[in-house]
């Protein structure tokens, strides 16, 4: 653990001359994600198996490859 | 030298028919797919369902380690259900009571990943043929997923052509650590745990559907027992030039991002390989656990032993195999894995994803299935107060996999698309251009009246002579449309064809 602890951060010898095309969704935007995501929750309910228990259960499946 | 990568992928799809309780899954599959095969009319010049799959060269027992031990059970080869060839260059057919798309030969990842979305296509299309042969009230369900959740797995396998001269056990060392540590990018998602032993709830939630599935190292078996490396030698092409990786450790993706990391970074890996080029391997202590391991580590931060005494997670390994790809990429050019552009792409990508895993893998959540999943079911769980292991997440995670439009949760969640609708609408019925793909597609579209059976490295032909005729594609390079596709427009007939072929 001790080693792993050490060896964490930076992380291996990347490359710095990649440009990141992409910033990862920072704060200000996460209401507007939790707000898409409520609205997604909304959505789906109408779309979910109405007896979920029986269903897991019927899903049965042959073992394949 | 590293070779073309020709590549492509399988996928066993799970199957339900609703409003039946007692369906048999082999006669339900084979309604299926001779539903779709119907659909495409009645000898309608492009109709391919007179044709079926040639068997000559199926020998899934043979075992690429040279000293193998034949205790394991060689697979058997079922040659009595539903087979069909399509135009596409596609073989669709019943295995182990599921559908199975086999996606035809691509000549890079991108396009594997156009024909392995052309596959779930034909299998939407399917489920809509099949209404018409179904009594009133039952409709068959196809779930694009590796797993019921009872212990029962089947597969999406990857298949890679490579150099016979790479010994077989420089692959296991690179693609172990690969296939263990890709998870956290291949991964589907699953809400529980089924490895032999575990309780359901032992696990909450994991980032693979396969994972729980895999307890040997290196193995000829795919159905049970299953090896992280499996060793079946079945080329499908000339064996004394190469070999067919057959890779039977990754899950059937909805996410396009995900299909396309999963193959095209194995591409890349496989290619240096054969140039020398892949350095020093990461072997892991014990490689079983440690899929396990990375597979229920949600925080991407699971300390793996290594032989040498270190330790790595995932994250690491990937990273380090990126430099390699880069730097190889930068000596040696793209051309292996089918250009610059698709390499590039790859390369890209496959930064980024490793980028935002470490920083907040949530911002990846139209990306990564495992990642798209978790986002959703955790909130529907905070929303309603639920356990993990409550019947509503396990519904949902099959349900994430439901191929209905309707009903489906991966079409709801935002994934991004990396190939063209039009793209995917012109791979259901057309091959690829680039691979010998191309002359088993074009042939069945042109001559399927005069075709007895197609398979991967041959297709036999009846021309009405005193036999039947076998033209072989033992080179997958070849048989493009470049190579034949002139010579096959002109053709007027098979036997024309045949003529022109020198036979």
């Amino acid at each position: 653990m001790s080693e792993r602890e050490q060896k964490k951060k930076p992380a291996p010898e990347r490359r710095e001359d990649v440009v990141e095309e992409e910033v990862p969704a920072s704060s200000e935007s996460s209401d507007k994600l939790k707000a898409e995501m409520d609205e997604l929750l909304d959505e789906i309910d109408d779309v979910l198996e109405t007896n979920a228990e029986d269903f897991v259960k019927s899903y049965i499946q042959k073992g394949g490859q | 030298m590293a070779i073309e990568k020709i590549l492509g992928i399988e996928t066993e799809y799970g199957i339900v028919v609703r409003g039946s309780a007692e369906a048999n899954p082999i006669s339900a599959s084979s309604l299926l797919i001779n539903a779709y095969l119907a659909s495409l009319g009645p000898n309608g010049g492009s109709s391919p369902q007179r044709v079926g799959w040639d068997f000559e060269d199926e020998m899934p027992g043979n075992d690429a380690r040279e000293e193998a031990l034949r205790l394991s059970l060689a697979p058997e080869v079922e040659t009595h259900l539903v087979n069909a060839v399509l135009t596409n260059g596609a073989r669709y057919y019943v295995d182990h009571a599921h559908p199975e798309f086999s996606a035809p030969e691509c000549a890079d990842a991108r396009s594997a990943l156009l024909y392995d979305r052309a596959g779930e296509e034909v299998l939407r299309r399917s489920m809509r043929a099949s209404r018409h042969s179904l009594p009133e009230g039952e409709e068959l369900v196809i779930y694009k997923n590796n797993s019921d959740g009872k212990g029962n797995s089947y597969g999406c396998h990857e298949n890679y052509l490579m150099s016979r001269d790479v010994p077989f056990g420089q692959i296991v060392g690179l693609a172990t650590s690969h296939f263990v540590s890709r998870q956290i990018f291949t991964g589907s998602g699953k809400v529980g745990a089924e490895a032999p032993g575990m309780r359901t709830d032992e696990v909450p939630f994991q980032l693979t559907q396969r994972a729980d599935f895999f307890e040997e190292e290196v193995g000829l078996e795919t159905t049970l027992k299953r090896p992280i490396i499996n060793t079946r030698d079945e080329p499908h092409a000339d064996a004394q030039l190469y070999r067919r990786l057959h890779v039977i450790a990754g899950d059937a993706n909805m996410s396009e991002t995900a299909t396309l990391l999963k193959l095209g970074t194995t591409a890349l890996l496989l290619a240096m390989l054969e140039d020398g080029d892949a350095g020093t391997p990461m072997v892991f202590s014990t490689p079983v656990p440690a899929m396990h391991a990375v597979s229920r580590d949600l925080s991407l931060d699971h300390p793996l032993d290594m032989a040498d005494g270190r330790s790595m997670t995932a994250l690491d390994i990937q990273w380090e195999l990126h430099r390699r790809a880069r730097d190889w990429a930068d000596n040696r050019g793209l051309d292996a894995v089918g250009g610059d552009e698709v390499g590039n792409l790859v390369l890209s990508l496959w930064e980024n994803v490793l980028s935002g895993l470490e920083t907040d893998p949530m911002s990846l959540a139209d990306r990564l299935d495992w990642v798209a999943k978790y986002r959703l079911f955790d909130a529907y769980r905070t929303r309603h107060d639920l356990e993990w292991s409550d019947a509503k997440l396990r519904a949902m995670d099959l349900q994430y996999h439901d191929l209905r439009p309707s009903s489906g949760l991966a079409g709801r969640v935002g994934l991004q698309t990396v190939v063209d609708p039009v793209d995917v609408e012109r791979a259901i019925t057309q091959p690829p251009s680039d691979t010998r793909a191309f002359f088993r597609g074009r042939c069945l579209e042109r001559f399927a009246d005069e075709i007895v059976a197609a398979n991967w490295d041959s297709i036999v032909f009846d021309v009405g002579g005193s036999s039947l005729q076998r033209v072989p594609m033992m080179e997958p390079t070849k048989g493009t449309e470049e190579h034949v596709g002139r010579l096959i427009d002109e053709s007027t007939s098979a036997s024309d064809l045949l003529e022109r072929l020198g036979r």
